[in-house]
């Protein structure tokens, strides 16, 4: 049987990687996909204290989480195409104005 | 043996992940991701987690993985990286912060929840599966996130229309 801190461990390794993601890159696509790593980090963390004290209630937390993931996916995405519509470049470093 | 298993799949999910945030073409990051994400099912089956093994291999590796492709397609990007860097000094200055994160949050960790004892003695003690805890103490929530869904569907699809002239 692993010990659950091992589990923890990798997920905030995870986490720093998608931090250290959204930090170093350019690519809209990429620091969502960094953000995605994020939230599995968490989700990981939370299954894994769940297991610790033998209850599901970690797992039920994450499923929310995995919910709310999706969503935020699936309209960040809809914003990067809108934004790319517009002015047919993508990076984060040039978008400073929220009007079209 | 668990042990083994655990360091394989804890290099596969830290190498993809270390894959995403490295490789320059947004593609291979995105099936990098799905390796990572299919890792991670993986780690939940070892904790006995196997409904939320499915719900990852099917919402992430599945759904939210060809999204990702999906956009690729529609952005066409890979050019978005190659001009020179104007806050490139900035950006080096990320691997020490996020390697000082790194410290903080071990040293957290080491400190206080995982040092008390052991309390894994009786697995599940409700006895209560996911199912039913879902429909019961977390029947809130769970009708929260069916509306949260219904919003982005109909929030995207506001985002993305075309104007008709």
């Amino acid at each position: 049987m692993v010990p659950e801190s091992y589990y923890v461990a990798l997920s905030a390794g995870l986490f720093v990687i998608g931090v250290l993601g959204v930090l170093i890159r350019r690519d809209p696509l990429v620091i969502f996909m960094s953000i995605e790593l994020m939230l599995n980090a968490a989700n990981l963390a939370l299954v894994a204290f769940g297991h610790r004290h033998g209850s599901v209630d970690g797992q039920a937390l994450a499923l929310f989480v995995m919910a709310v993931a999706a969503a935020e996916v699936a309209v960040g995405l809809a914003i990067i195409v809108a934004i790319f519509q517009l002015r047919r470049r993508l990076s984060v470093d040039e978008l400073s104005v929220m009007r079209g | 043996m668990p042990y083994a298993g655990f360091l394989l799949l804890a290099i596969v999910v830290g190498g993809s992940a270390l894959g995403v945030i490295l490789v320059r073409n947004p593609i291979h990051a995105a099936l990098l991701l799905t390796v990572n994400l299919a890792g991670v099912a993986a780690l939940y089956l070892m904790l006995q987690a196997q409904f939320l093994a499915l719900v990852q291999v099917i919402v992430y590796a599945g759904a939210i993985a060809v999204l990702f492709v999906f956009a690729i397609m529609v952005l066409i990007p890979g050019k978005e990286e190659t001009g020179p860097d104007p806050l490139r000094g900035y950006r080096w200055l990320a691997v020490p912060l996020a390697g000082l994160l790194l410290l903080e949050t071990l040293l957290v960790l080491r400190s206080s929840v995982l040092q008390s004892a052991s309390v894994t003695a009786a697995p599940n003690p409700s006895g209560e599966p996911l199912y039913r805890l879902l429909l019961t103490d977390f029947l809130f929530p769970f009708e929260v996130t069916s509306v949260l869904l219904l919003t982005a569907l109909v929030g995207v699809m506001a985002l993305t229309k075309r104007k008709v002239s």
